[in-house]
């Protein structure tokens, strides 16, 4: 029988995949978006298992806003990154104070 | 006994494809082994019962997400083999950052206690309306604020992306269209009539 606990331990190991991948990928900032992609699939994944096991749909429309976020900020990421390669010729994130406007 | 199999199937081919994002060598790999994830999520989200927002995951990051990565990631042209340069030496160190935390949540998740509501630890009673009607109506009247706000978060986000992107390039010839559409025939067109031998100045 599967029950709560079971979704709630995926989405914690998925969890801790997306903070691993931060932790590993420190300076490739494309990887450490999918990282945060990740980190918040985990978060719908608890949000819609608790919904259903609650007979609740908060928790569905809390994962739709979530989704939403998600979407705003890898469009948004991901412009940052294309002009920060257009200026520097390269993603690498150990030198980002340098950019200075 | 289907049920089950159907969640181990969809939890494994979750969590595999997740490391292999951050494991793989090439980001277009990356981003191919996170839109599998994304399906087998969604197959999770389905088998709660959340129909609306499994879909939702599938259009959304699949279709959307996913690919904006993947032209990101083809469109720039980077070194990724010097970018992962750090990945060996961080190696360790975020292998028990990643245990502990993870050892953390199960530990937690295991020891709850138990609501009215969670004593049973099986799924609510499926309502009688369709998911996607339920949160329609739940939508439209108790969060109508919060989605409107969201709305208005997906505006800013497009804006930004392309006010952030945009840029005018001084080193293409591109034809001036309204200058175009505004000139006229008697500003080009002049009808002479030059006698016989004496041709014309242009």
């Amino acid at each position: 029988m599967i029950g709560l606990t079971h979704y709630l331990t995926v989405a914690a190991i998925l969890f801790t995949i997306g903070v691993l991948g931060i932790f590993l990928n420190r300076r490739n900032v494309i990887l450490m978006l999918m990282a945060i992609e990740l980190i918040l699939l985990a978060v719908n994944i608890n949000l819609v298992a608790f919904s259903a096991y609650l007979g609740d749909l908060t928790g569905q429309v809390l994962a739709m806003f979530v989704l939403t976020v998600a979407a705003a900020e890898a469009a948004i990421g991901l412009a940052i990154l294309v002009i920060f390669f257009r200026r520097r010729g390269s993603i690498a994130v150990d030198d980002v104070n340098r950019m200075r406007g | 006994m289907i049920a089950s199999i159907a969640f181990y199937l969809f939890a494994a081919l979750t969590i595999l494809p997740a490391l292999a994002v951050i494991f793989a060598r090439n980001p277009v790999h990356s981003v191919l082994w996170l839109i599998l994830a994304f399906f087998n999520a969604a197959g999770l989200m389905l088998l709660l019962g959340a129909e609306f927002i499994a879909m939702l995951v599938v259009i959304v990051y699949v279709g959307a997400v996913a690919v904006l990565f993947l032209f990101v990631v083809m469109m720039l042209d980077i070194d990724f083999a010097q970018l992962r340069s750090g990945f060996t030496r961080n190696l360790p160190f975020g292998i028990i950052i990643a245990l502990v935390l993870a050892f953390e949540i199960v530990v937690a998740t295991m020891s709850y206690k138990t609501g009215p509501a969670l004593a049973g630890g099986h799924l609510a009673q499926a309502p009688a309306t369709p998911n996607i009607v339920a949160l329609g109506q739940l939508l439209y009247s108790r969060y109508l604020f919060p989605f409107e706000i969201a709305g208005l978060i997906l505006l800013v986000a497009m804006i930004g992306a392309i006010v952030l992107t945009h840029r005018r390039r001084g080193d293409l010839k591109t034809p001036n269209v309204s200058r175009q559409i505004r000139r006229r025939p008697e500003d080009s067109i002049r009808n002479a009539n030059p006698g016989v031998g004496e041709g014309m100045s242009l």
